[in-house]
């Protein structure tokens, strides 16, 4: 298994990490993804699990099959993705933030500084 | 869908030690299985039932349809490399040559390309070869048969981790391009378990799990954290082992989390961590087993 071993059910790894490059854009709306015999080759898994990865992010509507040819990444795929991971973002990521600074005794105002400091940090390094 | 490998009530008595125990499953055709379980849980008993080299004291075994024993019509179909497979005094190119007239759906040029892959000198004797180098005799045997039932037992004594990835790969590949029913004992479980669609695990002759190799690995959840916490959140429910030091405790609960759970372990402030499929099997032996010193899975 090439870089997988997070717990989380394979197959939902795979679906993330695909999902994790339509939303970097790395894959592009229309651009074919890679095969499920391409994903089991790469990431050293079963084919019957790299195709559950897949059908989840064709349930989703982020992938379309083009009969004969393979998976395709849909039309807005990205942009609803986005959409959908904004809506997550303070469930995932401002609220155990906001927890652990409670817990360091870090107040609002200090952690507001901290946020950007580290937002000027990264534009000055250019990531 | 007929099953490809049909097991029913199957014992298998050994001087009034029972090897299996009323074992029963089904293997989808297709499908990479894997088979799970300590030193002389029956792993390998229940191999050789299913390539008619064992008898059953009781049950059936059908294979493609039929009783495998001393039957030519489903043995051509399928192949059983063995740990430490003994060969006549033969060079490893009469070997492959011996194995080609065995099965009908051999692959010669897969056979060619294997050897090379692995190193394997044709025109050594294979008697002189290192057991690390018989083991991958056997794969590329195992491999090119092509055979519609391919059984792995242990089938890489002395192979460095490099051959043994080498192995994996060639398997996905090859099964890619022609699925067949693919079953491997191991005893690398974590190793291999990316290969695996579904899991057997046999203890002491009997099965224990026979799942999803999914379902398996977010069967049990390690939750760690103050032992306030941990003792609250576990209240109710099924805790395999507890761990304690000073404050801080961690407890394996069986059973899948939802959505709920993981919000509530995270506002105690716990830490979650999946049980992989080798600690599952680990966990499933050592409950099994009285002495602590016997708990690992070698």
């Amino acid at each position: 298994m090439a870089g997988l071993d997070e717990g989380a059910p394979l197959f939902v790894q795979i679906a993330e990490r695909l999902a994790d490059e339509i939303a970097d854009g790395a894959l592009a709306e229309g651009e074919r993804v890679p095969s499920t015999n391409e994903l089991a080759a790469y990431y050293r898994i079963n084919p019957a699990t790299a195709a559950k990865g897949i059908s989840m992010l064709t349930d989703d509507g982020l992938l379309e099959k083009r009969r004969g040819i393979g998976m395709f990444v849909a039309a807005g795929a990205r942009s609803r993705l986005l959409a959908e991971r904004r809506k997550r973002f303070a469930e995932r990521y401002v609220e155990p933030l906001v927890a652990e600074a409670g817990r360091l005794g870090i107040n609002a105002d200090e952690l507001i500084a901290l946020i950007r400091e580290s937002s000027y940090a990264q534009k000055g390094t250019g990531a | 869908m007929t099953p490809a490998i049909s097991v029913d009530g199957l014992s298998r008595r050994y001087r009034g030690q029972l090897a299996l125990d009323n074992v029963s499953f089904d293997i989808e055709p297709g499908t990479i299985t894997g088979l799970l379980g300590r030193n002389g849980a029956g792993k390998t008993t229940l191999l050789r039932t299913l390539a008619g080299h064992e008898f059953a004291s009781a049950g059936t075994v059908t294979v493609l349809g039929a009783s495998p024993v001393e039957n030519e019509k489903v043995l051509r179909r399928m192949v059983f490399v063995r740990e430490d497979q003994a060969y006549p005094d033969i060079r490893v190119r009469q070997a492959v040559q011996t194995a080609s007239w065995l099965y009908p759906e051999w692959d010669a040029d897969l056979a060619g390309s294997l050897l090379e892959e692995f190193a394997v000198p044709p025109d050594r004797k294979v008697r002189k070869l290192s057991r690390g180098m018989r083991s991958a005799l056997g794969i590329v045997i195992g491999l090119a048969a092509r055979a519609e039932v391919t059984m792995f037992d242990e089938p890489y004594a002395g192979l460095d981790p490099v051959a043994r990835q080498l192995f994996y790969d060639r398997l996905l590949a090859d099964y890619a391009e022609r699925p067949r029913t693919v079953l491997l004992s191991t005893h690398l479980i974590d190793e291999a378990a990316g290969l695996l669609e579904r899991v057997i695990v046999i203890d002491r002759g009997r099965i224990v799990f026979n799942t999803g190799a999914d379902d398996l690995r977010g069967a049990a959840t390690m939750v760690s954290g103050p032992a306030i916490a941990v003792a609250e959140f576990t209240a109710g429910r099924s805790v395999w082992d507890r761990r304690r030091i000073a404050s801080q405790e961690s407890a394996v609960v069986a059973g899948a989390l939802d959505e709920t759970d993981r919000a509530r372990a995270a506002a105690l402030h716990l830490h979650l961590e999946p049980l992989t499929l080798q600690q599952m099997v680990v966990r499933t032996a050592a409950t099994s087993v009285t002495s602590p010193q016997e708990r690992t899975i070698a």
